[in-house]
């Protein structure tokens, strides 16, 4: 019942000072906002970076030379050809089994001409990735065998050079050379931050002679299933290490890779959330000093309150509802300004933003605690007030 | 007569950096249930220090003081409160009234605080309102009422609780004679009708001579004397 009642209070006190009670609040819902926006892009880009990585393909051990660190450079590779086959003896089925090499270099098709990471790969590359066609067929294991000059097209690279027209059958020439396209594959989009429908697939034999070198840049094992991952990946790394003495070699699952990225994308998010909260308590600190000024405004109140029988808790409870009104009636403003803004930047700018529940549960409970603890020194300065003295204040 | 307030050898010193102020220096004193008294001194006497602490609102640096036979010295501030609350009514000279707030709601507010549901509080607030002539006034703010009606507001709010002893501190101070004179009527009405003992800080000797008892202040010492009529 005082309860009600000093909420009854607290609420015509704000109200009296309608402008002065938004502004205040204003520091809480900036803030609160601040921390349900920043979390929900934080979201979003692990969220984007995680789908992309599981885009590879399941059940994927990418094996490259050199320690896979952050922040090293990969080392040569001395990988060849011949270590598809004694990978694919490890693992059991060489078609589970893909090697390439790479290189940027310009893709001509009559007068048009763009720019493609060709891909020199085996056979195997469509199964062991999961990736599918949209017209002709994929390279056959004679045309690595025989070095044959065909290319397969990834969907945005096909589109450019030839617009609606079906390339399978056309010619394009790479890097000067011809090839005869025979496929192309189906829209893919982007692994870690590499657009995969700009490949150009061609046989890695012929590819090794293109580029000049002998070399195979990464390999691709799909094991049979996840429980298989570990154990193969080591078998793989051991295998490789003891024939190319003093080379490393990483075996790495895209659960790792999830993991690592996982983690740096989560603490960046934390990182994110942690600046929007110092900012939330900047408007604590502001509802603060405003209860402060509003304990001074009414000392008169309090002292004739405290004469007429009002207890120290009673006192310190009206001023303390109404710096939690404050910040309460701010969070939930906050919280709907910071999702309809995350929900407007996942729609109009191509910064992915998830808004997730939790944001808006600690922004809220933040705010009311922050209305509490910046609540309480008023409140207790108000409940302590020397109802005399508070009297003869004019 | 049963004593409502017994004041006994009390004193009360304000330190001020080094300095002492000795406001009252042992002032002992009886007010009985249904009294009248007036206490009257010139300014700077001791006279609203002495009415704060016979209401408990303030604490005497040494003496004792009984509000209805208890020693408020051994009652916490929220006891001294609960004390106040239920038996002395304040009215001061300014009104202290609340400015947002109706005359029914401000009469009512003390009610708040012994916990009373909003209903009650509002019936007994209005009856008290109609009692002091301003039932037609409940819904009115401050900065809506004369004066006079403000200090009747304030008198209905310390009457409200029921209380036995109404302090009042200059409660015609801000009123000219006419509305003054008013006032004292309603609180000789209360004193003889209701039984409420009455304590009037003034120093106006006109105000001083309505009450039964005249309590002299001066430098924190009191004297007394008896109206004869
Ligand atoms: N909080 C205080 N701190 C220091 N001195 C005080 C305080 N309150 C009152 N005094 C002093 O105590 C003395 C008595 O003050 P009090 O207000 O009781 O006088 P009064 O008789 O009510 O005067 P008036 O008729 O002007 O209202 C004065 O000298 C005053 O200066
Ligand atoms: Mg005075």
């Amino acid at each position: 019942m005082r309860i009600a009642e000093a909420f009854r209070v607290a609420v015509g006190a704000l109200r009296a000072n309608t402008l002065r009670s938004a502004l205040t609040m204003l520091g809480v819902v900036i803030g609160v906002a601040a921390v349900v926006i920043l979390v929900a892009i934080g979201t979003g880009a692990k969220v984007t970076v995680e789908r992309q990585v599981q885009g590879l393909g399941s059940n994927l051990i990418l094996v490259v030379p050199g320690q896979l660190q952050f922040g090293s450079a990969p080392s040569a590779s001395r990988l060849r050809l011949t270590d598809v086959d004694e990978v694919g003896r490890i693992v059991g089925d060489r078609n589970r089994v893909a090697a390439s090499v790479a290189s940027g270099e310009n893709v001509r098709a009559g007068t048009k001409q763009e720019y493609a990471t060709i891909q020199g790969v085996t056979e195997t590359t469509l199964a062991v990735f999961s990736r599918h066609l949209s017209a002709g067929s994929y390279l056959s294991r004679s045309d690595v065998d025989t070095r044959r000059r065909v290319a397969v097209l990834g969907a945005t690279t096909a589109q450019k050079l030839f617009g609606a027209r079906n390339p399978v059958g056309l010619q394009v020439s790479i890097a000067g050379v011809r090839f005869r396209v025979i496929g192309v594959m189906s829209v893919r989009g982007s692994a870690l931050g590499v657009d995969q429908d700009l490949d150009v697939h061609i046989p890695i034999t012929t590819a090794q002679r293109l580029f000049a070198t002998e070399r195979i840049d990464a390999l691709a094992v799909r094991a049979p299933d996840a429980a298989a991952i570990g154990d193969l990946g080591n078998r793989i790394k051991t295998d490789l290490q003891d024939r190319y003495s003093g080379q490393e070699f990483s075996a790495v699952t895209q659960e790792q890779i999830l993991g690592v990225l996982g983690s740096i994308l989560g603490l960046l998010t934390l990182v994110l959330a942690a600046i929007a909260g110092i900012s939330l308590l900047v408007g604590g600190v502001g509802v603060s000093n405003i209860m402060l000024v509003s304990v001074r405004e009414r000392t008169r109140e309090i002292g004739l309150r405290k004469a007429v029988g009002a207890r120290q808790r009673d006192i310190g409870i009206q001023f303390l509802i109404e710096a939690v009104l404050l910040t309460t009636v701010g969070g939930c403003l906050g919280i709907a300004i910071g999702v309809g803004v995350s929900m407007a930047v996942d729609a109009l700018t191509p910064l992915p933003a998830i808004v997730t529940w939790w944001s808006g549960a600690l922004a809220f409970g933040v705010s009311v605690a922050v209305g509490i603890i910046f609540g309480v020194v008023p409140a207790r300065r108000a409940g302590r007030l020397d109802p005399v003295v508070a009297l003869r204040t004019e | 007569m049963t004593a409502a307030l017994e004041a006994i050898g009390i004193t009360r010193r304000y330190d001020q950096g080094g300095l002492t102020v000795e406001a009252l220096r042992g002032v002992t004193l009886t007010i009985g249930s249904g009294d009248h008294a007036a206490i009257v001194g010139p300014s700077g006497s001791g006279k609203s220090t002495l009415m704060h602490i016979l209401g408990g609102l303030d604490r005497p640096s040494s003496g004792t003081l009984r509000i209805g036979g208890r020693d408020v010295a051994a009652l916490k501030p929220d006891e001294l409160a609960d004390v106040r609350n239920r038996t002395i009514g304040f009215v001061f000279q300014s009104f202290h009234l609340l400015a947002r707030t109706t005359a029914l709601d401000n009469v009512a507010m003390p009610l708040v605080y012994r916990g009373l549901r909003g209903a009650e509080r509002r019936r007994r607030a209005r009856e008290v309102l109609e009692l002091v002539g301003l039932g037609h006034r409940t819904g009115h703010r401050p900065s809506q009422l004369s004066g006079g009606e403000q200090q009747r507001v304030a008198i209905a709010r310390a009457l409200v609780t029921e209380p036995a002893v109404l302090l009042a501190d200059e409660p015609t101070g801000n009123l000219d004679s006419v509305r003054g004179g008013e006032i004292l009527d309603l609180l000789d009405d209360l004193n003889r009708e209701r039984g409420v003992a009455l304590v009037i800080v003034t120093h106006d000797a006109e105000v001083a001579g309505r009450a039964r008892r005249q309590i002299h202040v001066k430098d924190g010492l009191v004297t007394e004397a008896e109206t004869v009529a």
